[in-house]
């Protein structure tokens, strides 16, 4: 299984969680959608379609906690026949982490991933660079950037 | 299901017990002694369930009555019920394991 990352302090905590979590596919973005690293995919549209519905998810459930007066959900998982998927944030220096994953019920569990998931938010939390201000992405800058992050991650 | 519980962890050497659901591993009910990580020990004895149905399919014989996986520090045993959850005991390495496989036997029973 392919794992890739834009930001390379990603890559460790993420082969680690994969390995042990047993997943099919994780993403790694921030809140706006700009991957960080991804494991499982192996065409570039998929991580585009997948960065954009998560994004997009994350956005609209904490609008709905927004109107229920409660804090932003801290998980959500949908379990299906043979996949189930893991949708969840946790912050670190420089922002809000997403992370996107999707596991087969044969092979993993919703207690397994939910187990070392919080492993992933502590080791992202850990190797994450300190004292650095996040990039902001411009409007202008956007296509290039995406452009760039998708050769990186698929080793163009 | 508390009730169900209190019997094995009446059982001398036994430091925790619990209902997992085996489809997703995640915790029903617990009874555990301080230290032992609910969390963990429900995913992992339902990852392992999983695996084990499946090579005892493979292997034509039929599903797991009981499993005992014995560790350096403790013990872990485990009957899976009738209705997808398993009841899961945490021990001491030197447990008396019949007795407590009966209690979870019976909770097994008692949980369907």
């Amino acid at each position: 299984m392919t794992t890739r990352a834009v930001e390379s302090w990603t890559l460790q905590p993420l082969t680690d969680f994969v390995r042990e979590a047993s997943v099919r596919l994780v993403l790694l973005m921030t809140p706006a959608g700009q991957v960080l690293a991804q494991s499982g995919f192996s065409r570039a549209v998929d991580v585009m379609s997948a960065a954009a519905l998560g994004a997009a998810i994350v956005a609209s459930t904490n609008e709905l906690a927004k109107q229920l007066r409660q804090a932003p959900f801290a998980a959500l998982n949908h379990q299906g026949h043979r996949h189930g998927i893991f949708l969840s944030t946790f912050p670190i220096e420089r922002g809000t982490v997403v992370a996107l994953a999707v596991y087969d019920l044969d092979v993993s569990s919703l207690g397994l991933v939910q187990l070392f998931y919080e492993q992933l938010a502590a080791d992202l939390k850990a190797a994450s660079p300190k004292g650095t201000v996040p990039k902001q992405v411009l409007a202008a800058d956007f296509e290039r950037e995406l452009s760039e992050s998708l050769n990186t991650l698929f080793g163009r | 299901m508390n009730s169900a519980l209190d019997l094995i962890t009446r059982v001398r050497g036994v430091r925790g017990a619990m209902l997992v659901s085996a489809e997703d591993g995640l915790v029903i009910a617990e009874q555990l002694m301080e230290g032992i990580k609910g969390s963990a020990v429900a995913a992992l004895a339902a990852s392992l369930a999983g695996r084990l149905r499946r090579a005892m399919e493979a292997a034509g014989l039929g599903s797991s009555v009981f499993w005992h996986l014995q560790a350096d520090q403790g013990t872990l045993l485990v009957v899976p019920a009738a209705s997808g959850i398993l009841v899961v005991a945490v021990a001491e390495p030197d447990v008396n394991i019949g007795l407590v496989r009966l209690e979870l036997l019976r909770a097994g029973e008692a949980v369907v």
